[in-house]
């Protein structure tokens, strides 16, 4: 119930919350007045039609309290790459002990969230909340209101990260009926080039609690970012995210995201391209089965002119669950010269599995070039039959079918050990014992 | 090899084959020829056990066996294929992957062990040079932006790894420039044995030149009108198919 977090914002309002610069409280204030206002979505919001959040806000979640995780209970979800800059969440604090952060480039910064409150103010006041503003989602005021840990991610100017970054969100054994908002800031400044990646999992499968992520990125002039999220909650969980992104000219931000948890899933992917001459690319995989409702919403801004954006979602859904894709492309009257093409595809393994899906295009420029497709549907017959004309068991052509389907957005996952978790991932759900 | 018995096939309530009969010995050519919509590649698709037609009658008999009574899968696997006339696109998955889970499956189903993908490598080095090509074929996705040559010597490459006991082409010459013809049908030739049979299916005699058959069937309204010996494509191309059709009271 909203209630529930009004009053637990007002014991931390006096407890944890006032800590941090002086700008802060004031901002914490105006997000719970705003979700105080605002309540939680409904079925008759647009934006949530297909998505229930009933059970979210039914559910009595408490702030998650401290917990420890062992490094071997972590060790299957880092890609076999535990070298690598880390930072470690349990339930939305800060694990220095799990936390890897080597030397890095003058000028990177690398840590959580709480600590640069108190010591990094100037960064925070300049970006915290000013990309994923306090209108949008009432999970984002909710998120903004909570806020104390994350990870934050700077990027000086010029600055190129040879190691990909890994932010781990690890919900711990007794997770079950908490509730977290991890907040993360990731600022990629002129000219430079990183690759982060963003994962949300679990040690407490089949239990039910409550993630509420907000992920800023701002991918400065000419910087090249690569943004890679992987959603592997319990899925009895619920999982609330936004990745907000800002977009400088001549700037490259390419995205992909995995989700496969969740009771309630959703993820909302939001670029606004600010200037000219911007490349976004957005590639997305959701794989549902069982009760699942998973609902990727996706807003690209085409502000400027002479932009690119490129866009695939995919879903292979089995059993009775749901799906929802929201792909919103906005062209404004000087985005002249825009490329945008948005596909989605989902594949039913199941009869009574279902989806939603609407590309929603929003055109005011005349010379551009954007196209939109989205299609649902069962395996190929025909290309089933190909694999069987060749002495392939039916079994297993679907299973090939299948993989290959999936492959196709999987592929485009630039690192090489997250690809390869990734396809595992993908074989193992799909009942691959090879 | 192959024995077809007054075959009845039809798509969607529609009879297209109306009583084949055809019989194919081991170490023959067979081309069957005929105009468009006469039923050549539903024969084919037919004889592949393809699920869009329905077989209304008669028999189908391959190496003693009720050809009708089994699946794709085991048609393939008792030494059957088909060369599509439209090779499926399969994104995501590498010609490598694809062609080692069909050799697999073939072997698997005659009792034999599996191979690894190390030594299906050297299985391959010979099959490629079949179809005069490089091992770089086998990372790209099965026929994905495949041109129409780069498809048909692709389904002759699986041919040549599978090494069936009987081919059926069909149509495999269509769209195909000259040298890629040559290539397939070099292809082809270079996998006959006295112990395997080759239907080939087609429009036009040109693939002939290349394949030479012992026996030309010309089909039309779903039946076979007319039977001879290579001589009788030549025949076909001077002459068209309707002399043949209304000699058979077709037209």
């Amino acid at each position: 119930m909203t209630e529930t977090y009004l009053r637990q914002f007002e014991s931390f309002a006096a407890n944890g919350g006032a800590e941090g610069p002086a700008w802060l409280p004031q901002l914490r204030r105006t997000a719970i007045d705003r979700f105080a206002n605002v309540g939680f979505p409904s079925s008759k919001d647009e934006e949530w039609r297909f998505t229930p959040v009933s059970p979210i806000v039914r559910g009595e979640f408490r702030p998650a309290g401290s917990a420890t995780v062992s490094r071997e209970a972590l060790a299957p979800f880092l890609f076999g790459h535990p070298e690598w800059p880390q930072l470690v969440f349990v339930n939305g604090r800060f694990d220095p002990a799990l936390s890897v952060l080597p030397t890095l480039p003058n000028g990177v910064q690398l840590g959580n969230l709480a600590t640069a409150l108190r010591t990094d103010g100037a960064l925070l006041e300049k970006h915290l909340s000013r990309h994923a503003g306090l209108e949008g989602s009432p999970f984002t005021a909710l998120n903004t209101a909570f806020m104390r840990d994350g990870a934050l991610v700077y990027i000086p100017p010029d600055t190129v990260l040879e190691r990909p970054i890994h932010l781990v969100f690890v919900s711990s054994p007794d997770a079950a009926d908490t509730v977290a908002h991890p907040r993360n800031l990731i600022v990629v400044e002129r000219g430079a080039k990183a690759s982060v990646v963003e994962s949300y999992v679990t040690l407490a499968e089949g239990a039910t609690y409550f993630t509420n992520a907000v992920t800023e990125v701002y991918s400065g002039e000419n910087a090249w970012t690569e943004h890679t999220r992987i959603q592997r909650e319990s899925e009895r969980a619920y999982h609330i995210g936004l990745t907000q992104v800002d977009q400088a000219r001549d700037s490259h931000y390419r995205s992909f995201t995995l989700s496969m948890g969740g009771a309630i899933a959703r993820h909302n992917l939001h670029v606004r391209l600010n200037a000219s001459n911007i490349e976004t690319l957005m590639y997305g995989l959701y794989l549902t089965r069982g009760d699942q409702i998973v609902d990727n919403h996706t807003a690209i801004y085409h502000d400027h002119p002479n932009c690119h954006s490129w866009e695939v979602y995919k879903g292979i859904l089995d059993d009775r669950s749901r799906a929802v894709f929201n792909g919103k492309v906005l062209v404004k009257p000087e985005a002249q010269q825009t490329d945008a093409k948005q596909t989605n595809r989902n594949l039913l393994l199941s009869t009574s599995a279902r989806v939603n899906t609407k590309p929603q295009l929003e055109i005011f420029a005349d010379d551009v070039k954007c196209t939109h497709g989205a299609t649902v549907g069962a395996l190929d017959q025909l290309a089933l039959f190909y694999l069987r004309s060749r002495g392939i068991q039916p079994d297993v052509a679907k299973r090939i079918l299948t993989y290959a389907f999936a492959a196709e957005v999987v592929d485009e996952v630039a690192l090489e050990p997250v690809r390869e978790t990734l396809n595992r991932l993908v074989l193992t759900r799909l009942g691959y014992t090879e | 090899m192959l024995e077809v018995k007054d075959l009845h096939a039809a798509a969607g309530g529609t009879e297209i084959l109306k009583g084949i009969a055809l019989t194919v010995n081991a170490g023959e050519v067979h081309a069957i020829m005929g105009p468009n919509g006469s039923g050549k590649s539903t024969l084919a698709q037919v004889l592949a056990g393809h699920p869009a037609y329905e077989v209304t009658s008669g028999q189908v008999f391959f190496e003693g066996r009720d050809l009708l009574e089994l699946e794709p899968e085991e048609r393939a696997q008792a030494g059957l294929f088909l060369a599509f006339q439209y090779p499926v696109e399969i994104p995501g998955v590498t010609n490598a992957y694809f062609l080692r889970a069909a050799y697999n499956a073939l072997r698997k189903g005659r009792g034999l062990d599996e191979v690894d993908p190390m030594d299906f490598l050297d299985v391959l080095e010979e099959k490629l040079k079949v179809v005069e090509w490089g091992p770089e074929i086998m990372s790209r996705a099965v026929n994905s932006g495949f041109s129409g040559g780069e498809k048909k010597r692709n389904e002759i490459l699986q041919m040549a790894v599978l090494e069936p006991k009987l081919a059926i082409l069909d149509e495999t010459d269509s769209g195909l420039d000259i040298d890629a013809l040559r290539i397939v049908a070099a292809g082809v030739n270079k996998l006959r044995r006295p112990d395997n049979a080759t239907i080939v299916v087609t429009h036009y005699q040109r693939l002939l030149n290349y394949i030479v058959p012992d026996y030309v069937h010309v089909l039309s309204g779903g039946r076979i009108v007319k039977s001879g010996g290579k001589e009788l494509a030549l025949e076909l191309e001077a002459r068209g198919y309707e002399w043949v059709e209304e000699a058979a009271g077709v037209v």
